[in-house]
């Protein structure tokens, strides 16, 4: 299969590869996948107030999912957490010119968005 | 160097510069068929096939008049299955077959299964790809008609004992089917010695043109009988109608004596640079695992999985190098690799595997460099790798409880 222009330029050069400690203050984590299935995402996010600061990506997964998800990294950084919460599968789709077999890394990045936003709230929760 | 790099000979190997000057005076002057009896024109195309099924012959050990052309492999055991099914139905209605056939032969005992009621035993295999022959006998009924085992996997390059498994059937009475479309012309293969009744093999594989296989009919000690699945002219003693392509069936021919010629020493080269390539990848990298059998494998082949790293995104790493991978991330299913599955290869690492399928034309230089690229993008897809991650911080994978989707 050959992947689009924009799926091999995020597989070259990732964005954002890497990662925060989980426990350090304002880091939200969120892990989605399995093994089984051949793609595991980790996205992680620094939030500072309302805003996404900085954000940190690590997959398993095949070159759409490293794409969508060094993409999603991309996009989160320097929005609030209500308009990363917005971030659609399908823009992701759209933007990576992904083939219908590769929809589910979207769907995965999507999902890892929303576990980041989730577990970044929980903690923030907590420590209030 | 010449890029990319053809390390994929299990899909499908160049045609041999030799092959193809053989074919050449075979389409424009000498483009007689085979089946025109009263002139030059066919006795000329007559001779060349006669002269390349005794090529073929010679290299499996059987007389000419045992090889029937077909369009490839997949024909073949599509003939050998349906074919003895419909002329033995009454005998019995049960045929055994492995797990880790090809799906020419796996597809094609479903297909029997659903369309003709024939009831089907697929053995396991052990941890390292082979089928055990006790466990062939055991699965012999009254009622059972044929065996099909390979004799080579596609994938792991695991060679089965096809000598022991003939004879069990022999000595049962059973017809044996053997899909060697790997094993022939990479290893010796002899149908007596292997009490082998009808095997399928194919040109593309070694070096020989696409679109043309055979398959072996014993003719004594059993004369074996097939019903043909294409009706016409009576070509091929009636078991495969259908004017032969004398240009394709030529090129096999020559194929097949160019392998028998440099078998002796081609597997020996090819089995060292494959030594070499292995050791060259296991000693730089951790958490490497071989697929398939240590040694009773295929001189050319090498498959292992690399923890942590996804077969995929490997491969697209590598985009010089032409692999393949059992990780199924762009078929339809997403299922890993049934035949890693069935020697109980765990889907994580199913997804991580590589094939290595070297060739005639590879180099040593070429292996130097594929050593060098594989270490490369296997380090940096594990610091990508969450799994290596976690693992490196000493979580057990096995115990994680993932959000699967
Ligand atoms: C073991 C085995 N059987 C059958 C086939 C099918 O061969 P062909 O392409 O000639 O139909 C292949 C090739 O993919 C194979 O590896």
């Amino acid at each position: 299969m050959a992947y689009s222009d924009k799926v091999v330029e995020h597989f070259n050069n990732p964005r954002n590869m890497g990662s925060f400690k989980k426990d350090e203050d304002g880091v939200g984590t969120g892990i989605v996948g399995a093994p089984e299935c051949g793609d595991v995402m980790k996205l992680q996010i620094k939030v500072q107030g309302e805003k996404i600061v900085d954000a940190k990506f690590k997959t398993f997964g095949c070159g759409s999912a490293i794409a969508s998800s060094s993409l999603a990294t991309e996009w989160m950084k320097g929005k609030t957490l209500e308009e990363a919460a917005k971030i659609k599968n399908t823009d992701i789709v759209q933007e990576l010119n992904l083939p219908p077999v590769k929809i589910h890394c979207s769907v995965l990045a999507e999902d890892a968005i929303k576990a980041a936003l989730a577990d970044y709230k929980k903690k923030a929760g907590q420590s209030e | 160097m010449k890029f990319p790099l053809y390390l994929d000979n299990h899909a499908t190997t160049p045609m041999d510069p030799r092959v193809l000057e053989a074919m050449l005076p075979y389409f424009v002057e000498k483009f007689g068929n085979a089946a025109s009896r009263n002139h030059a024109f066919g006795w000329e195309a007559e001779e060349a096939v006669e002269n390349a099924r005794k090529q073929l012959a010679r290299l499996i050990h059987a007389d000419p008049k045992e090889i029937v052309f077909t369009s490839g492999a997949t024909e073949s055991d599509n003939l050998a299955l349906k074919g003895v099914v419909e002329m033995y139905r009454e005998k019995g209605d049960h045929i055994i077959t492995g797990l880790t056939e090809h799906r020419a032969v796996l597809d094609t005992a479903k297909a029997l299964e659903t369309k003709r009621g024939i009831k089907v035993t697929y053995l396991p295999v052990d941890k390292t790809g082979l089928v055990s022959p006790d466990d062939v006998r055991q699965a012999i009924t009254d009622k059972t008609i044929l065996i099909s085992i390979m004799l080579a996997n596609n994938e792991i390059g695991t060679i089965n004992p096809m000598k022991e498994i003939g004879k069990i059937a022999k000595e049962k009475g059973i017809l044996l089917h053997c899909d060697a479309t790997q094993g022939v012309g990479k290893i010796p293969v002899d149908v007596q010695e292997m009490g082998i009744d009808l095997m399928s093999f194919t040109a593309h594989k070694i070096y020989g043109p696409k679109g043309i296989g055979a398959l072996y009919v014993r003719k004594k000690a059993p004369r074996v009988r097939i019903a043909p699945m294409i009706d016409g002219g009576g070509h091929e003693r009636g078991m495969r109608s259908g004017t032969l392509p004398v240009p394709l069936i030529v090129g096999f021919g020559k194929a097949c004596e160019l392998c028998e010629q440099e078998m002796p020493t081609e597997s020996v080269r090819l089995a060292k640079m494959r030594d070499r390539l292995q050791a060259g990848i296991m000693k730089a990298l951790e958490e490497v695992y071989l697929n398939g059998h240590p040694t009773q494998r295929l001189p050319h082949n090498l498959n292992i999985s690399f923890a942590y790293v996804e077969g995929e995104s490997l491969l697209m790493g590598v985009k010089e190098i032409a692999l393949s991978s059992g990780s199924a991330c762009t078929s339809a299913t997403l299922e890993p690799s049934y035949v890693l599955r069935a020697l109980g290869v765990g889907s994580d690492l199913a997804h991580s595997s590589i094939r290595f399928g070297l060739g005639r034309f590879n180099t040593d230089e070429e292996i130097d460099y594929t050593i060098k690229r594989i270490i490369e993008i296997v380090t940096k897809l594990r610091e990508m790798s969450p799994l290596y991650e976690m693992a490196k911080e000493g979580v057990d994978l096995k115990n994680v409880q993932w959000a699967t989707h």
